[in-house]
């Protein structure tokens, strides 16, 4: 058990640190300290074409797909200093940690040459399409239907996701679907990458309650992409899906750290300039706030340090209730710091700043990638062996 | 970096866990507990069997060299049965704190015997006693296993000193207390002869240090064994025809406390290897795990209670031997609102109101 860094990785935070310095305080200096994801569409896409061209968008893919063979601590020491540096929210997110991750594990060579250099290089922007209206938490519910069109060679698709994040910027989306006729639950689903322009799909964005769109409808009807384009066989989807769920608690989950720090400094900061500091309950709460996000941090370094990929251990199974708990905690804490001054904001269209922005946000982050209450049945039925839930017949 | 046991470490934690496990038995736990709170025979095959009571030691005195991550491991697996030990006061503070500010002779004299288990020492911090040339007057309150002790580690927060077990106007009064696995003691000193310490202020630190890493990783393995035996307890109890671990409420509780207890792990071990490394973060990751830890512990050993129904409140049912050496945890070595308070100050809250 070793918490220290070794020269070389301390080298490398040097290097990194000075070219994330260098765009944040010069090319890039608009969006630094940017939270979201919405604001700034254009200039962050821009944003994803300079991580890519200096090779620093996923620096822990292997070097032949635009990678850097990048070691654990080198991954966690980008992810500290990204967010140290104020570079922004990365919009390319689910190609990078979550679409891109699924080709390397069980794409065919054709398909990790068709698709991971246009991930590396921050040109292709994908999001994901799970959720539909009838399929949340019980996402093998999907109904979206996929068909082998024999005469064209195409999966044909019709159906309709919901809160697809993102997909009003985004190129492709990456869809789970029922392939086969009559079939229930996580059987017969088959896992298919889609371009998003085409005529057969149309997104709708979906307002809310923080005022921003960045969730939306995703119609399908027809709509088309090449039978090379399906992942692992048909039928096999609920397996793929399930493999990338593993992925989304990735190093990244470093880099959202750093993110949650830049949220409580700010607190602390609002609670020093207008004496909240002083009342000792806030005191114990933002005391218990810095306790929690430490503990993330070495709950994620516990994760990552772990290798039986097989097993994952408690810090990995209880690490989004842990999180998400917390943020939204923190999110009523810097309202009680702000008081009603929090509630008031000079822009017309209904956008907060930063403070009253985290505290709606993170009721969202309860509920998006497996409700606490999922995640608790997934600790309990995971973890701990207990029985598993019931299934109804409605 | 990197955040995982080595194979030694895993070595450690799997012997002092099979140990432990076999061992410290609830039955032989309960006979101490009738006793003065020490299991003498068990605390003899820990320090000469296996040979572990050093862990942390000098390898000058009889110790092995090596680190507070490898007696958190130890403290985990003895927590984790709320083993009747001296753990705390004779190791974690009283071996600790000479290691680091005993003359050479105070550590030649003390060390091995303590770490052989020949002599038991108890640290009594916020001593109310004064000094007048190498003599002491005054009480010191709630010292942990003080009526076992050959040895007393006597501290103010500026001065510390040896006192022996049979000096001169020297009173130790047992407390009957609420956690029987580790009973406090009142020492009375008259004009008692005491041994200064060579430096007062490393032995205070690194005695604390050790006491809050002892007993937030006891706090962490008696919160594992809660939920591990509340899950045991879950699987076998049926009403309404089903088992009771079926009920989602139930269900939930038990994943709200893995939760916990999984932070607390983080805690606990990222504490040890900051203070380790000699890592700036050593403060503040002391006061996050001796506090997170202790709150973890009381809630769910509070859970482990409500979970099992009526039996969980019988003096028969193991429950309350967690509950209480929770308690206990929680209020000494500062509580755990001054140790967010300790945190406030060092992220720059400034002074409270
Ligand atoms: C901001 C945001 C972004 C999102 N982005 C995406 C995206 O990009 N792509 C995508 O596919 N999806 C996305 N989602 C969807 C998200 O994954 C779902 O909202 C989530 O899985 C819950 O599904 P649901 O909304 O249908 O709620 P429901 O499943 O209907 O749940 C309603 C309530 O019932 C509870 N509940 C349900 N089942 C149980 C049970 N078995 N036990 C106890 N309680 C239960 C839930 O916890 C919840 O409180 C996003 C959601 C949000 C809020």
């Amino acid at each position: 058990m070793k918490l220290g860094f070794s020269p070389e990785d301390e080298a490398f935070r040097a290097e990194a640190a000075d070219w994330l310095n260098a765009q944040m305080h010069g090319e890039f200096s608009d969006l630094k300290g940017l939270t979201g994801l919405t604001a700034a569409a254009e200039r962050r896409k821009e944003w994803e074409l300079k991580l890519g061209e200096d090779r620093w968008s996923v620096i822990g893919w292997p070097s032949q797909w635009g990678g850097r063979d990048a070691t654990l601590a080198q991954q966690v020491i980008f992810a500290e200093e990204y967010a140290r540096a104020g570079a922004p929210g990365r919009i390319a997110h689910m190609g990078v940690e979550l679409a891109g991750p699924t080709i390397l594990t069980f794409g065919t060579e054709e398909q990790k040459q068709r698709f991971l250099p246009g991930i590396a290089s921050g040109k292709v922007l994908w999001c994901q399409g799970y959720s539909e209206p009838n399929a949340g938490s019980d996402l093998a519910n999907v109904r979206t239907k996929a068909r082998l069109d024999a005469a064209t060679d195409e999966w044909v698709v019709d159906g309709q996701k919901i809160w697809t994040s993102l997909a009003q910027i985004c190129d492709w989306i990456f869809v789970v679907a029922r392939s086969e006729e009559g079939s229930k639950g996580p059987k017969g689903l088959t896992f298919l990458l889609m371009p998003l322009d085409q005529p057969g799909i149309t997104i709708r964005p979906i307002r809310q309650i923080n005022g921003e769109a960045e969730f939306n409808e995703t119609f399908f009807d027809g709509a088309r992409t090449a039978s090379g384009n399906l992942v692992s066989t048909p039928g096999n989807g609920w397996q793929v899906a399930m493999g990338l769920l593993a992925f989304e608690r990735g190093v990244s989950t470093l880099g959202q750290q750093m993110n949650f720090r830049n949220e409580l400094d700010a607190i602390i900061a609002a609670a020093r300039e207008n004496g909240s500091a002083q009342d000792p309950l806030i005191r114990q709460r933002i005391a218990r706030a810095e306790i929690g996000l430490r503990l993330m941090r070495y709950g994620a370094l516990r994760m990552l340090s772990h290798t039986d990929h097989a097993r994952p251990d408690g810090a990995a199974l209880t690490y989004k209730l842990q999180w998400a708990s917390w943020r939204r905690s923190l999110g009523e804490l810097a309202m009680d710091v702000l008081g009603q001054a929090g509630e008031v904001t000079d822009d017309e269209d209904y956008h907060f700043p930063m403070l009253p922005n985290l505290f709606l946000s993170a009721r969202a982050d309860t509920i998006y990638g497996g409700t606490n209450q999922i995640q608790r049945n997934i600790v309990a039925e995971r973890a701990l062996g207990l029985p598993r839930e019931p299934r109804g017949s409605i | 970096m990197n955040f995982a046991f080595t194979d030694e470490q895993a070595m450690i934690a799997e012997t002092a866990k099979a140990f432990f496990d076999e061992n410290a038995t609830s039955e032989r736990t309960r006979a101490a507990m009738d006793n003065d709170g020490v299991d003498r025979a068990l605390w003899h095959s820990f320090c000469q069997e296996l040979g572990l009571a050093g862990i942390a030691l000098p390898e000058a005195h009889g110790g092995s060299g090596l680190g507070l991550v490898e007696f958190a491991i130890l403290a985990e697996a003895a927590g984790a049965q709320v083993a009747a030990l001296p753990m705390l006061g004779s190791l974690a503070m009283t071996a600790h704190g000479l290691a680091r500010g005993g003359s050479e002779a105070q550590k030649a004299v003390w060390l091995p015997k303590l770490a052989s288990g020949e002599a038991i020492g108890a640290t009594g911090l916020a001593a109310k006693v004064t000094a007048s040339g190498d003599r002491l007057s005054g009480t010191v309150d709630f010292v942990a296993h003080g009526a076992s002790a050959d040895v007393f580690l006597i501290a103010t927060d500026s001065a510390a000193w040896l006192v022996e077990r049979g000096a001169a106007g020297l009173i130790v009064a047992a407390c009957t207390t609420l956690d029987q696995t580790r009973p406090f003691a009142r020492l009375t000193l008259i004009d008692t002869p005491a041994e200064p310490l060579g430096d007062a202020a490393a032995a205070l630190r690194a005695a604390q240090e050790g006491g809050w890493i002892c007993v937030a990783a006891e706090a962490l393995g008696g919160a594992q064994a809660t939920l591990d035996r509340t899950v045991g307890y879950a699987q076998e109890r049926v009403q309404f025809g089903r088992q009771i671990g079926s009920f989602q409420a139930y269900k939930h509780r038990l994943a709200d406390m893995m939760v916990e207890i999984e932070q607390a792990r983080s805690a606990v071990y990222w504490a040890a290897c900051a203070v380790d490394e000699g890592s700036d973060e050593a403060p503040i990751a002391l006061h996050s795990a001796k506090s997170f830890a202790a709150d973890t512990y009381f809630r769910c050993a509070g859970d482990m209670i409500q979970l099992h129904g009526g039996i969980g409140f019988t003096w028969e049912h193991d429950a309350h031997l967690f509950f209480k050496r929770a308690k206990a945890i929680q209020s000494m070595l500062g509580t755990s609102a001054w140790h967010r308070e300790r945190i406030a100050q060092l992220i720059g809250l400034g002074d409270a109101a």
